[in-house]
């Protein structure tokens, strides 16, 4: 670390305030990148059905590191480091595709899809003359290879022999709400990336923050899909980095909490001409319609009605993100049940009703502090600490994101 | 060539981009007929064959909606568009319908000053040549957008 950032201290208050290099420090974003993403954490891949048969493969990235995410030939499931042993290169070019084997195209070096080097372009030289030592070990420099787990149908690898087990580091509560959702086969609908202004941790304190859903979001609150009055709570899981927040949309007692208190988002008048987006099933038969997941550093399951998605969260420097959305249903689903779920996709992703503000929100945290790394953010909405709670009115799993984060970064 | 075919189409391509880019959101629903579809997907997704998309309406309602959620509902920073659409090739189906593809370019302007391709991508239009009034409308506008990744949020339409 540079003198600089030795004098990164958190402040003594601890998880309820957030100091704000935290979000401008490159050597921060250096440190995150070695202690979070190559350190003792699993990094979401995506869902195992994008890589249903043999011979299929991804490149994505765990943190800044490119890897390729494979279904060998025998059906197990493999993450390496897309880098040639070589020089260094991306192996893998493409987004997906299905292959026997990976060839780096700058010298033809060869691959099988664990990852192991299986051959050198004229690596005994051509015609006696030139080549490779006989003693020559390239496969020292191979691309490191890393563990992978996967837990209902999501893909997960660390590169540290430290983590502890998938169900360990989610925590059982909230893993039994990520079965709720994976709950059978489940078929891909499609996807798209979103690019946000903003660091990374910015977003994934977002997504756990259920104070702001109903105030920021007028779409909620006006059709009750979600107003701090109905139902729900929050569950703080893992190390403090899992939670899950859920709502009750039944359960609204027509409280006018929001009006009397004169709140934006609920401002008169908006009325849906063709409400039958809305027109949601339970099909989870316990009256949820609501459901936000997340595991640290990356990971979100979502649950709105019926509009189910993960998202990865990939840090694209200090100042960028880029999530990516995937959304499925089930392989069960008939015709309707489908159109149902990509009519309620209006409400996610960059352009949706519900989730269009967070891309700008995150944003201008960003531009807002600007002038003052040395200030911190005040997290102090039901409390201290970091425990479950039956009100969303509260800022526990945000708090739960800094104490594993703290932990993972020494600060 | 169908010329006046053409012409026509090309005309309700212009005006469709000037009732965006001039901020007359609460026109746009009617260059769309009662029961026209309107979505916003990506060439990856098109070419997988998979349904997602960005936006999805499948009538001028749900399009209304949209517009009253920009105005009333969604925040997002004051923002323009500047489209460029061209290339356009059209085909007559039948006497009452026709088939346009068309190129298209979008840049942002946000209030701040910045300005940037926000995207660019393909219209592939089913038009009823004598909608409402007697005037073209769209029954179909798919909208493919070249990236996968969009900058920060897409509110107003393409």
């Amino acid at each position: 670390m540079s003198p600089a950032s030795e004098s990164r201290a958190w402040p003594a208050e601890g998880v309820t305030r957030v100091p704000y290099w935290v979000y401008q420090d490159e050597d921060i974003y250096a440190r995150e990148q070695e202690r979070i993403y190559r350190g003792a954490t699993w990094n979401f891949l995506g869902l195992e059905a994008e890589l249903p048969d043999p011979g299929d493969f991804k490149t994505t990235f765990v943190g800044e590191m490119p890897v390729v995410v494979s279904r060998d030939l025998q059906g197990a499931l493999r993450c390496f480091e897309n880098r040639c042993a070589h020089r260094g290169a991306l192996l893998c070019l493409k987004g997906r595709g299905n292959t026997k084997e990976i060839t780096c195209i700058y010298h033809n070096w060869t691959y099988d899809l664990e990852g192991n080097l299986t051959g050198v372009a004229f690596r005994r030289g051509v015609r006696g003359l030139g080549g490779m030592p006989a003693d020559a070990r390239p496969e020292s420099e191979a691309p490191r290879k890393l563990r992978v787990a996967t837990f209902c149908g999501l893909m997960f690898a660390t590169l540290s022999e430290a983590t502890p087990s998938i169900e360990q580091y989610i925590g059982p509560e909230v893993a039994a709400k990520i079965r709720r959702v994976m709950k059978e086969p489940v078929k891909l609908l499609g996807g798209y990336s979103q690019a946000l202004p903003s660091n990374w941790k910015l977003y994934f304190e977002n997504v756990k923050d259920t104070y702001h859903a109903s105030l920021l979001h007028l779409f909620f609150s006006t059709f009750r899909l979600n107003r701090l009055e109905q139902k729900g709570g929050v569950i703080v899981g893992g190390d403090g980095g899992s939670h899950v927040s859920f709502t009750m949309m039944k359960t609204d007692l027509a409280g006018d909490e929001y009006e009397r208190a004169g709140m934006r988002s609920v401002s008169g008048g908006y009325r849906l001409e063709a409400p039958q987006m809305l027109e949601s099933v339970d099909e989870f038969g316990d009256g949820v319609t609501l459901q936000i997941l997340t595991v640290f550093p990356g990971f979100v399951l979502q649950q709105i009605m019926n509009c189910l998605a993960v998202r990865q969260v990939l840090p694209k420097g200090v100042a960028g993100t880029e999530l990516v959305w995937t959304a499925f249903g089930y392989v069960s689903d008939d015709e309707r049940m489908t159109e149902l779920r990509l009519k309620q996709s209006n409400l996610v992703g960059p352009a949706g009703y519900i989730s269009l503000e967070d891309g700008a929100a995150t944003g201008f945290v960003q531009r807002g502090v600007a002038g003052a790394s040395a200030r911190a953010s005040v997290v102090e909405m039901g409390g201290r600490g970091v425990e479950s709670n039956e009100s969303r009115v509260t800022e526990t799993s945000v708090r739960g994101l800094w104490q594993q984060y703290r932990r993972h970064m020494g600060l | 060539m169908d010329v006046e075919l053409q012409l026509t189409v090309e005309n309700l391509l212009s005006r469709y981009v000037h009732a965006i880019d001039d901020d007359r959101l609460q026109d746009w629903p009617g260059f769309f007929t009662e029961k026209g579809r309107y979505r916003i997907t990506t060439a990856e997704n098109y070419e997988r064959g998979l349904p997602l998309s960005i936006i999805y309406a499948d009538s001028r309602a749900m399009l209304h909606d949209r517009v009253s959620a920009l105005r009333h509902a969604n925040i997002y920073e004051a923002q323009r568009y500047r489209h460029i659409v061209s290339s356009t090739l059209v085909e007559r189906i039948d006497a009452h319908s026709a088939r346009a593809t068309s190129n298209f370019q979008v840049v942002r302007i946000m209030h701040t000053g910045e300005s940037m391709l926000f995207a660019s991508g393909r219209y592939l239009d089913r038009i009823r040549m004598n909608g409402d009034g007697g005037e073209p409308q769209f029954e179909e506008r798919v909208v493919i957008l070249d990236s996968r990744s969009v900058d920060t949020l897409l509110a107003i339409p393409l």
